[in-house]
């Protein structure tokens, strides 16, 4: 019996993971099939797209310019022992576009966003708002779900394009005020060492981090706890996991896009 | 007009509703009383769907609630909620004008307005209140905004959940009035959940006692009185001693 209690527990603890990974695809799948069901709420969709893409640009913009000025100064740091300091403008650009400027906005977003979504939602759950949005005819799914996962999924990369440039003019200000490159030889070499598939790839996980932002924030504040703890638990989890799905993301996402 | 037989529902090893029946007249206004935790709300919720009964079933105007188009049926409804529910991101106006502003009974937006301003009217608030937000308004007026919300539809079913709840005596008066004036004033038929036996009096025809989770008492408000029911005596009386057990 004593031998068998811990098998039990981790095998209580698999059985749960794997309802909960069950309980989100399903979610998830709930939500994408919105898509093709009228009526839409544009409106909602609209200020969606506001609140996550649009009022995240300050703090993507900060994060992806003091990468990029850092990056520079790693590179410059690394390559001059073996003498290859020249590669910096192209490590920058592509180490911005493939994985950091992703990576990175995709985390300060899942901060504000994902909180934010779980919050407000979580809040609308306990005081019964989205009960009456159901009793005035109105699926949750379709009103709050859908307008704030398609917006997250279409304005993350849009994000993530901007702080590329931004990190790579980050990038570019250390290269030439601290590190001595000459500017024009500092951009042209960030755009001859730059593939289209580089940047593109880049924002093709932009889309998937929102997509999962997105849904991590709307799964947990509609499943909110009770009361203050619980919209705190949400807002909790919802962070969390939308930090680890993205990072889990990225890693799969590369590993599809550039293996050999 | 509602009908609810041998509902039962359980939340984990909380066995909440035992065996409910219930019948509603229509034009009726029911209220159902009894104590905190004993399953009142999650009747209510029953009724519109928002919490699916473990078994049972449950007719609206002859028809079992999960057959039909679900928007038709919910149409048909207007709820208060205890806390009001108003919508934080809409201004006032437009919480009362939800319904007429989206789906199947859509109207234009100016059409919409002027008939939030005019239920805003008839549950006593001046059309300056349409352009505030919620969180502006003191609770007495959220109620009202809540039940002008759960009337703008000209909905023939209307629930009120613990409409005086949170409200000062003079205040909770003055909802109770206009709940009894616009349920008879619309012929609607009502179900109301409350602690407050001030507001049993002031809205009922008929009056439910729910007790471990099953209908204890039901008959008219007059025979409240003179029921003969020990449960009921002791919560409309508010003793501590009596069949029911008080937790102290």
């Amino acid at each position: 019996m004593i031998l068998t209690r811990p098998i039990a527990a981790l095998g209580r603890n698999v059985l749960q993971l794997l309802a909960a990974i069950g309980r989100v695809v399903i979610f998830a799948g709930q939500t994408v099939s919105h898509l093709f069901r009228p009526p839409y709420y544009h409106r909602e969709f609209f200020q969606a797209l506001v609140q996550i893409g649009w009022l995240s640009l300050p703090v993507v913009g900060l994060t992806a310019l003091f990468t990029g000025g850092a990056l520079a100064l790693q590179i410059y740091a690394g390559g001059a022992r073996f003498s290859a300091e020249a590669v910096v403008p192209s490590i920058v650009a592509i180490g911005m576009v493939r994985e950091l400027g992703p990576v990175l906005g995709g985390l300060m977003v899942a901060a504000r966003v994902a909180s934010s979504i779980a919050a407000e939602l979580g809040t609308m759950k306990v005081t019964e708002q989205i009960d009456a949005l159901v009793t005035l005819s109105t699926n949750p799914m379709k009103y709050l779900t859908l307008p704030r996962v398609l917006a997250a999924t279409l304005a993350v990369p849009v994000l993530v394009a901007v702080g590329d440039a931004i990190g790579i003019f980050g990038g570019y200000i250390v290269g030439v005020t601290r590190l001595d490159f000459n500017a024009a030889a500092y951009l042209k070499n960030t755009v001859d060492f730059l593939e289209f598939w580089d940047v593109a790839s880049g924002l093709f996980k932009g889309a998937a981090f929102g997509f999962l932002v997105a849904l991590m924030g709307c799964y947990y504040g509609m499943n909110s706890g009770r009361g203050a703890q619980g919209v705190g638990r949400a807002t909790k989890a919802a962070v969390v996991s939308a930090s680890v799905l993205i990072l889990a993301a990225n890693y799969i996402l590369t590993e599809v896009f550039f293996s050999a | 007009m509602i009908d609810l037989r041998d509902i039962h529902k359980s939340f984990g090893s909380n066995h909440v509703l035992r065996g409910v029946n219930l019948a509603v007249s229509k034009g009726e206004s029911l209220v159902i009383i009894g104590g905190s935790g004993t399953g009142k709300s999650v009747a209510l919720k029953c009724i519109l769907g928002l919490v699916k009964p473990d078994s049972g079933q449950i007719s609206v105007g002859g028809r079992d609630v999960n057959t039909g188009d679900r928007d038709t049926f919910l149409a048909r409804f207007g709820m208060l909620f205890q806390g009001g529910a108003l919508f934080d991101s809409l201004p006032v106006w437009q919480n009362v004008a939800f319904r007429l502003l989206r789906g199947a009974l859509k109207r234009p937006h100016d059409e919409a307005h002027a008939i939030a301003v005019e239920k805003l009217r008839r549950v006593g608030l001046k059309p300056d209140v349409a352009d505030k937000f919620p969180a502006e308004l003191s609770g007495g007026m959220q109620k009202r905004v809540g039940l002008a919300r759960a009337i703008c539809a000209d909905p023939d079913i209307i629930f009120f959940d613990e409409p005086t709840t949170g409200l000062d005596p003079i205040m909770a008066g003055v909802i109770n009035e206009l709940i009894r004036e616009i349920v008879v004033e619309m012929g609607a038929t009502a179900m109301t959940i409350t602690h407050d036996m001030t507001s049993v009096r002031a809205i009922a025809d008929k009056v439910a006692m729910l007790h471990d989770g099953v209908i204890q008492w039901t008959g008219p408000v007059t025979d409240l009185d003179n029921s003969g029911d020990p449960y009921l005596d002791q919560f409309i009386h508010g003793r501590a001693e009596g069949p029911i057990e008080a937790v102290r």
